[in-house]
C-alpha cells in the first residue's frame, strides 16, 4: 500500500511538475487496475490543487479530468457527488483552468450514477459561470457535449428546469460559427423541440438563435480533415426548424422570402423545408400563410430554368396539400383544403386551355401534384379539370392540341401514391369512363400517330386501374388495338400498341384472346389476295406478318393466351418447312424469338412449364429432326432445302428450348433431359410428334453429308446445358466422347462449334475430383498433339474445344484453367491461329449468350475476369515484348478485348503499368485493333484517371492522328475521345486547346455526316474550355 | 423588381421538336460522300438555347428549318431567325449565337450569313447590320460578360 502511494505520488509529481503528459495515461491504468483509488489520487494531487499558481491548479486537475475520462464507469455514487461540488466550485477559479474544469465535468455527465439533483445543479453552476462564445471552440464543444449528455441521462430533471434550461442554451450558442459545434447545437436543439422541452416565453429566442443560420451557405475548406458537409448541417438545421408547429409563424415568412432569393441553392433549401414543415404542421398554422405559399411556388415551377428547383416545388405543394387534407376541421372554421385547391384551380386552370402555350405543362404539373396528395384532393381537382380538358380537347382540332391536351389528361389518369382510393372509395375518374373512353378511342383514329401513341398510353393508365373500363370497352380497345397493329403504317404507333397491348392483356386476358389473337393468327395465314384493288403491297404484308408474330409474343403473359399463341407459332414454323416459300427465312426467325419471349415472360405456373416440355420443346425437336433427315435423304437439289435446316433458325430455336429448360421444375426438365439425350445417342425418336421419322437415326455419327444431321447438336446443347446443376444427365460419359469426337472431327463450322460448347456446358456443371480431372487431362493431350502439328486440317475445330473448355473451367476457376489459358496465349504467336487466339480473349472474358451464364445455371464465379486479368495481363505485355514484329497486333488485340470487359475500378487502378501499350496500340496499323483500344480508352476519359496526365501529349497525338483514319468508325471514336479529354481538369488541357481546335477544323469538312456531328460537338466543347459561362 | 417582371414573354407558344435525323444506308456506307444539306445545318443551331426561357430555339420557333439554305459546293449558308415578340431586346444575343455556333461548326470555306426573318422585328436592320460586320461580331466575343452569356446558350443543357 506505501508501495503504491509512493509511485503515485511519483505519477502526480512528473504530471504537474515535470510536465510529462504520458503520465496520465500510467495514472489512468492504475486507477482501472485498482492499484490505487480516486481517493488517493486526489489525496496525491492535493497540493497542487491548492497551489496558489494557476498553471499548477490548471496541471493537477488535467490530471484528474484526464483519469475521470478513463474511468468515469467504475465511480460510486459518493464519489460523483463530491467529485461534481468540486467541479462545479473550480468554474469560478481562473480562466486557464476553465479547460480542464469542462473536460472533468464532460467525464461527469458520462457516468450514469450520477446522483439526482447534480444535473440541474452543473447546468446552473455552467450557465451561471461560464460565457461560452468567449471559450475556444473545443470548450464550447465540450460545453455542448455536456448539454447532450445530460439530455440523455437525466431528460426528466431537466425539463423539471422549465424555461430556464432553453434560455439557457439560447445563451450559450448564441454567436456560435465554427460548423463542427453548430452540427452539435443543432442536435441539442432537435432534442429541445422534438423531445417536448418546455419553450415557454423563449420560442421566438430559439427560433432566431438557430434560423438565422438559414439558408445554410458552407463550404468546407479543400484540406477538411473533419469532413463536415454543407449537406450533414443543413439537415441538422432543416431537423430544429421544421420540428414544432410553434415556429410556423416565424418560418412560414422566412421561407416565403427566401423563396425570392436568387441563389438556386437558398430555394431549394426553403422548398426543402417547408415540405418538411407540412408534415408536422396541421391547418391552423398554414392557414394565414397559404396565399402567399402558393404565389412563391407557383412563380418557381411556372419560371424557373432548373428542373430541381420545379421537382421540389411540385413536392412542396404535395406535401402542403397533404397536410391540409390530413387536418381534422372544427365544425365552424371553412375547408381550408377546399379553400387551397381553389386557389390553385382558379390560377392553373385556365392555362390548360391555352395548349400552343409554354405555362400549359408547368400548371399541369401543379395541379397534378396537388391532385396526388390525396384523394379528397384528388376528387376536388380530377371534378374540376377533367371537364375541361375533355371540352378543350372537342374544341381544338390541331393533333399537335390535342395531343398536348391529351398528355396532360394522362398525367391526371396515370395513378399517383397516396391518391390512391381506399377500399371504399371509388376511383376519382369513375364518373368520366364512357365519355374518356370516347375521346381515347376517337383520338386512336385520328391520323397523327404521335396522337395516337399518346392515346395508346393513356388507354394503358386507364386500363391498368380496376374497373375503370367496362368489359365492352376492354373489347372495344382490343379491337382498336388490333387495328393498329395490323393497319397502321407508322412502326412507332405500333410499337406502342403493342406495348399497350401486352400491359392490359396481362389484366384481362379473356378480351385479347377472343378479339386479338384470332385477327392476327388469320392474318399471319391469309393467302395473298393477288391483283385485287387497294391491295396492300408485298412490303407491307411482310411487315404486318412480322408484327403480328411479334404481338403475338407480346400479349403472352397468361396461361390462358400462350395456350393460344404457342400454337399459332409453330404452326408458322411447320407450315415454313412443309410448304416451301411459305414464310421467309426471317419471319421463320421472328416466329423463334417470339416463341423465345413468351417462354421468358409466361408466368411460372405448372401448367405451362407442363405445356412447355410436353408439346413446344418435342414439337421444335421433332420440326428439326424432320427437316434435316428430308432434306438429307431425298436430296434433290431442284427442290429447296427447308428453311428449319439454316443455321439462323436454328440459332434462334436454341434460347427457346434452354430458357424452358432453365427453369426450376426439376420432374419436368430431367425428364425432357433424359429424352434428349436418347435421341441424340440412341436415335430414340418415339416421343417427337408426328411420325414422318425412321427410327434409330444417327445425328451425332459422321455421315457423308452428314451436317444436316450433326449440326442439330446445338438443340442438345439447349436442353442438357441449361438444366439446373443438381439434375444428372443419363450417359454423361459416352455424351461427352461422342460430343468431343464431333467437335474435333467435323468440317462444319457450326456443328464443331456448337458441340464444343455442348462439351465445355456439361464439364463446367461435373463435380470436380479425380474423375474430371482426367477427363480434361485426356482432352488437352488430344487438342495438344493436334494443335502441334502444323499440317493438320482440324487445328482450327481444336483450337475451338480448347477455347471453350477454356472457359467452362476458367468460370470455375478450376485448376487445370491456368494451363489452357497458358496454351490459349502461346497461340497468340501462331501465324496461322493467332488473330483467332486474340479474338477469343473476348470470348473468354464476355458472356455468351446460350451457355455457360447464369441463366443456364453455370458454375460462376462472380470475379473471374478480375482475376483472369491480373494473372495474364503481365503475360501478354511480356509476349508483346518478346513477339515478332508481325505478331504484336494480336497480343495489342488480345489485351484491349480483355481491359474492354473489366469494371471501371480495375480498369483505373491497371491503367497506369498498360498505358504505354495502350498508346502503342492506337498507332497499330491494324483498325481494329485501333477501334477496340479506343472503345475502351473512352469511358475512363470520362473520368479522367490520374495515370492518364501525364501521357496527355502522347494520347493527343495519337488521337488527333486518327481522325484522318481511312475508317470511319475510328474516325468517330477518336473524336469522341477527344471530346472526353475537355473533361480533364481545365489546367491540364488548356495548353492543347488551341493546336485541337486547328486540328479539329478538318474533321468539320469529313466527307461523312457522322463524322461531322461528332467533330462539331467535341470542337464546340473545346471552344468552351476556359472560356466564361461554360 | 420581382422575378413576374423580369421576363418580357413569360408564356411563349411553344412548338414541337423535330426527332432526330433519322440515320440511312448511305450515312453509314464509307465510300458514300454526304453533302452538307439544310437538315445538318438546321441541327447544329435547333437545340440552343434562349437566353431567357429553359427553351431551345427549335421550341420557340425562333429557327424553322425552312428558313435555313445551304448550298455546299459554292459554301454558302443562310439563315433567317424570328424573334418571338416584335421587340425583344434578345435578337441580337440570339443572332450572335447561331452565328458563334455556325462559325465553330462548319469549315472555313463557309460564309455564313445570319439575319432576321424580314418583317418580324422593329430594329431588323440594325440587327442585320450588326451580325454582318464581322469586325463587330469579333469584338462583341471579347467582351467576356457578352461571351459567357453566348457559350451558356451554346453549352449542352445539363
Amino acid at each position: 500500500m506505501a508501495a503504491s502511494g509512493a509511485v503515485l505520488m511519483g505519477l502526480v509529481e512528473e504530471f504537474v511538475t515535470g510536465q510529462q503528459d504520458s503520465k496520465a495515461a500510467d495514472t489512468a491504468t492504475g486507477v482501472k487496475t485498482g492499484l490505487f483509488s480516486i481517493l488517493e489520487l486526489v489525496e496525491a494531487l492535493g497540493l497542487c490543487l491548492t497551489s496558489s499558481e494557476p498553471r499548477t491548479r490548471s496541471r493537477g486537475v488535467q490530471l484528474l479530468s484526464h483519469v475521470l475520462q478513463e474511468c468515469f464507469s467504475s465511480l460510486s455514487e459518493k464519489e460523483v457527488e463530491v467529485l461534481t461540488a468540486f467541479y462545479e466550485n473550480r468554474l469560478k477559479d481562473h480562466y486557464v483552468i476553465t479547460p480542464n474544469v469542462l473536460q472533468g465535468i464532460k467525464a461527469l455527465t458520462q457516468c450514469s450514477r450520477l446522483p439526482p439533483g447534480l444535473a440541474v445543479s452543473i447546468l446552473k453552476s455552467l450557465f451561471q459561470d461560464i460565457h461560452v462564445q468567449s471559450l475556444m471552440q473545443m470548450e464550447r464543444s465540450c460545453v455542448y457535449n455536456i448539454l447532450l449528455n445530460l439530455m440523455e441521462l437525466r431528460e426528466e430533471e431537466l425539463k423539471g428546469l422549465g424555461a430556464d434550461f432553453v434560455f439557457g442554451f439560447v445563451q450559450a450558442i448564441d454567436g456560435e460559427k465554427d460548423p463542427r459545434n453548430l452540427l452539435l447545437a443543432f442536435q441539442i436543439a432537435q432534442n429541445i423541440v422534438w423531445r417536448g422541452y418546455e419553450l415557454g416565453n423563449f420560442t421566438e429566442e430559439l427560433f432566431e438563435v438557430t434560423s438565422c443560420y438559414f439558408p445554410i451557405d458552407f463550404t468546407p475548406p479543400s484540406n477538411d480533415p473533419h469532413g463536415i458537409t454543407q449537406e450533414e448541417l443543413i439537415l441538422g438545421l432543416r431537423a430544429v426548424l421544421s420540428g414544432t408547429p410553434r415556429f410556423a409563424e416565424f418560418l412560414l415568412p422566412l421561407l416565403i422570402e427566401k423563396l425570392d432569393s436568387d441563389v438556386q441553392g437558398a430555394k431549394l433549401d426553403s422548398l426543402q423545408t417547408l415540405t418538411a414543415c407540412a408534415s408536422v404542421y396541421g391547418h391552423k398554422e398554414l392557414k394565414e400563410f397559404l396565399p402567399g405559399l402558393w404565389a412563391s411556388l407557383r412563380r418557381e415551377v411556372f419560371q424557373t430554368a432548373s428542373e430541381k428547383v420545379e421537382a421540389a416545388g411540385l413536392a412542396a405543394l404535395r406535401s402542403l396539400t397533404a397536410c391540409l387534407s390530413r387536418s381534422i376541421l372544427d365544425s365552424d372554421s371553412e375547408d381550408s383544403l377546399h379553400s387551397f385547391l381553389n386557389l390553385i384551380l382558379k390560377d392553373c386552370q385556365h392555362h390548360l386551355c391555352e395548349p400552343d402555350m409554354k405555362l400549359v405543362w408547368p400548371s399541369a404539373k401543379l395541379l397534378q401534384a396537388a391532385a396526388s396528395a390525396s384523394y379528397r384532393a384528388s376528387y376536388t381537382i380530377t371534378a374540376a379539370v377533367l371537364p375541361l380538358l375533355l371540352e378543350q380537347y372537342n374544341s381544338h382540332t390541331q393533333s399537335a392540341q390535342r395531343r398536348t391536351l391529351l398528355e396532360v389528361l394522362h398525367g391526371f389518369i396515370q395513378p399517383a401514391q397516396g391518391s390512391l382510393s381506399e377500399e371504399g372509395d371509388e376511383s376519382v375518374l369513375s364518373g368520366f369512363q364512357e365519355p374518356l373512353c370516347v375521346l381515347l378511342f376517337s383520338a386512336l383514329t385520328e391520323p397523327s400517330p404521335a396522337l395516337q401513341a399518346t392515346a395508346t398510353r393513356t388507354l394503358t393508365a386507364l386500363g391498368l386501374q380496376p374497373g375503370l373500363l367496362s368489359e365492352s370497352n376492354i373489347e372495344l380497345a382490343a379491337d382498336h388495338l388490333t387495328r393498329l397493329i395490323l393497319r397502321e403504317e407508322e412502326p412507332q404507333t405500333c410499337s406502342a400498341a403493342m406495348e399497350s397491348a401486352g400491359s392490359l392483356a396481362s389484366l384481362h386476358p379473356a378480351a385479347f384472346a377472343s378479339k386479338m389473337v384470332p385477327q392476327l393468327k388469320e392474318e399471319i395465314f391469309k393467302e395473298p389476295s393477288e391483283g385485287s384493288e387497294g391491295a396492300p403491297s408485298v412490303e407491307f404484308r411482310q411487315v404486318v406478318r412480322q408484327r403480328c408474330v411479334q404481338a403475338l409474343a407480346a400479349v403472352s403473359s397468361q396461361p390462358i393466351l400462350v395456350q393460344e399463341t404457342a400454337p399459332t407459332l409453330l404452326q408458322v414454323l411447320s407450315c415454313a418447312h412443309t410448304v416451301s416459300g411459305s414464310f421467309s427465312l426471317e419471319e421463320v426467325v421472328s416466329a423463334c424469338r417470339s416463341l423465345q419471349q413468351i417462354t421468358e415472360q409466361a408466368w411460372e405456373t405448372e401448367e405451362t412449364g407442363r405445356f412447355f416440355h410436353q408439346t413446344v420443346i418435342p414439337r421444335l425437336l421433332g420440326l428439326a429432326v424432320e427437316a434435316a433427315l428430308q432434306d438429307s435423304v431425298g436430296g434433290d437439289p431442284s427442290v429447296p432445302r427447308s428453311p428449319l435446316t439454316e443455321q439462323k433458325v436454328l440459332s434462334a430455336m436454341v434460347p427457346v428450348v434452354s430458357t424452358a429448360c432453365g427453369r426450376l421444375l426439376s420432374e419436368l426438365t430431367s425428364h425432357t433431359a433424359s429424352l434428349a439425350v436418347s435421341l441424340f445417342l440412341e436415335g430414340d425418336v418415339s416421343f417427337l410428334p408426328g411420325n414422318n421419322v425412321p427410327q434409330h437415326v444417327q445425328l451425332l455419327k459422321k455421315q457423308s453429308d452428314g451436317w444436316l444431321q450433326s449440326q442439330l447438336v446445338c438443340l442438345l446443347m439447349a436442353c442438357v446445358c441449361s438444366m439446373p446443376r443438381n439434375v444428372s444427365i443419363p450417359q454423361i460419359d459416352r455424351l461427352l466422347s461422342e460430343l468431343e469426337e464431333l467437335s474435333c472431327m467435323s468440317t462444319h463450322s457450326f456443328s464443331y462449334t456448337s458441340a464444343a460448347k455442348c462439351f465445355a456446358g456439361l464439364v463446367n456443371k461435373q463435380p470436380g475430383g479425380e474423375e474430371l480431372d482426367s477427363l480434361v487431362q485426356r482432352t488437352v493431350k488430344r487438342i495438344d498433339s493436334e494443335l502441334d502439328c502444323v499440317s493438320s486440317l482440324f487445328r482450327v475445330q481444336n483450337f475451338t474445344l480448347l477455347l471453350w473448355v477454356a472457359k467452362a473451367l476458367l468460370l470455375r476457376y478450376h485448376p487445370l484453367s491456368t494451363a489452357l489459358t497458358d496454351k490459349l496465349l502461346s497461340l497468340l504467336a501462331d501465324s496461322e491461329l493467332g488473330p483467332l487466339a486474340a479474338d477469343g480473349f473476348s470470348l473468354l472474358m464476355s458472356d455468351s449468350t446460350d451457355v455457360l451464364n447464369r441463366a443456364c445455371h453455370a458454375q460462376l464465379r462472380l470475379m473471374y475476369r478480375q482475376r483472369f486479368f491480373t494473372e495474364n495481363a503481365p503475360k501478354i505485355v511480356q509476349g508483346f515484348n518478346s513477339a515478332p514484329k508481325e505478331m504484336k497486333s494480336s497480343y495489342l488485340k488480345a489485351l484491349s478485348h480483355m481491359l474492354n470487359s473489366l469494371p471501371r475500378q480495375v480498369q483505373l487502378s491497371e491503367l497506369p503499368a498498360l498505358l504505354p501499350l495502350l498508346l502503342e496500340a492506337l498507332s497499330c496499323p491494324d483498325q481494329r485493333v485501333q477501334l477496340s483500344t479506343l472503345s475502351c480508352l473512352h469511358p475512363l476519359l470520362l473520368e479522367p484517371p490520374p495515370a492518364l496526365t501525364l501521357q496527355l501529349n502522347a494520347l493527343l497525338s495519337r488521337l488527333l492522328a486518327l481522325t484522318t483514319s481511312p475508317s470511319m468508325n475510328v474516325r468517330i471514336h477518336s473524336l469522341r475521345c477527344l471530346h472526353a479529354l475537355t473533361r480533364f481538369e481545365d489546367h491540364l488541357v488548356l495548353p492543347f486547346r488551341s493546336r485541337v481546335l486547328r486540328a479539329l477544323a478538318g474533321p468539320l469538312d469529313d466527307k461523312k455526316r457522322l463524322v461531322r456531328r461528332e467533330a462539331v460537338m467535341a470542337r464546340g466543347e473545346w471552344f468552351l474550355l476556359g472560356s466564361p459561362g461554360r | 423588381m420581382s422575378v413576374e417582371t423580369r421576363l418580357e414573354n413569360a408564356n411563349p407558344l411553344i412548338y414541337q421538336r423535330s426527332g432526330e435525323r433519322l440515320l440511312t444506308a448511305e450515312d453509314e456506307d464509307e465510300d458514300f460522300a454526304d453533302p452538307i444539306d439544310d437538315r445538318e445545318i438546321f441541327d447544329l443551331i435547333r437545340s440552343i438555347n434562349d437566353p431567357e426561357h429553359p427553351l431551345s430555339l427549335e421550341e420557340l420557333n425562333v429557327v424553322e428549318q425552312v428558313r435555313v439554305h445551304v448550298n455546299d459546293k459554292e459554301s454558302a449558308v443562310s439563315v433567317e431567325f424570328t424573334p418571338t415578340i416584335p421587340h425583344c431586346s434578345m435578337a441580337t444575343l440570339i443572332g450572335l449565337s447561331i452565328k458563334v455556333k455556325l462559325l465553330r461548326s462548319l469549315p472555313d470555306r463557309f460564309k455564313i450569313d445570319v439575319h432576321i426573318t424580314p418583317g418580324t422585328h422593329a430594329s431588323e436592320q440594325a440587327v442585320n447590320k450588326q451580325l454582318a460586320d464581322k469586325e463587330r461580331v469579333a469584338a462583341a466575343l471579347e467582351n467576356s460578360h457578352l461571351l459567357e452569356v453566348v457559350n451558356q446558350c451554346l453549352s449542352s443543357r445539363i
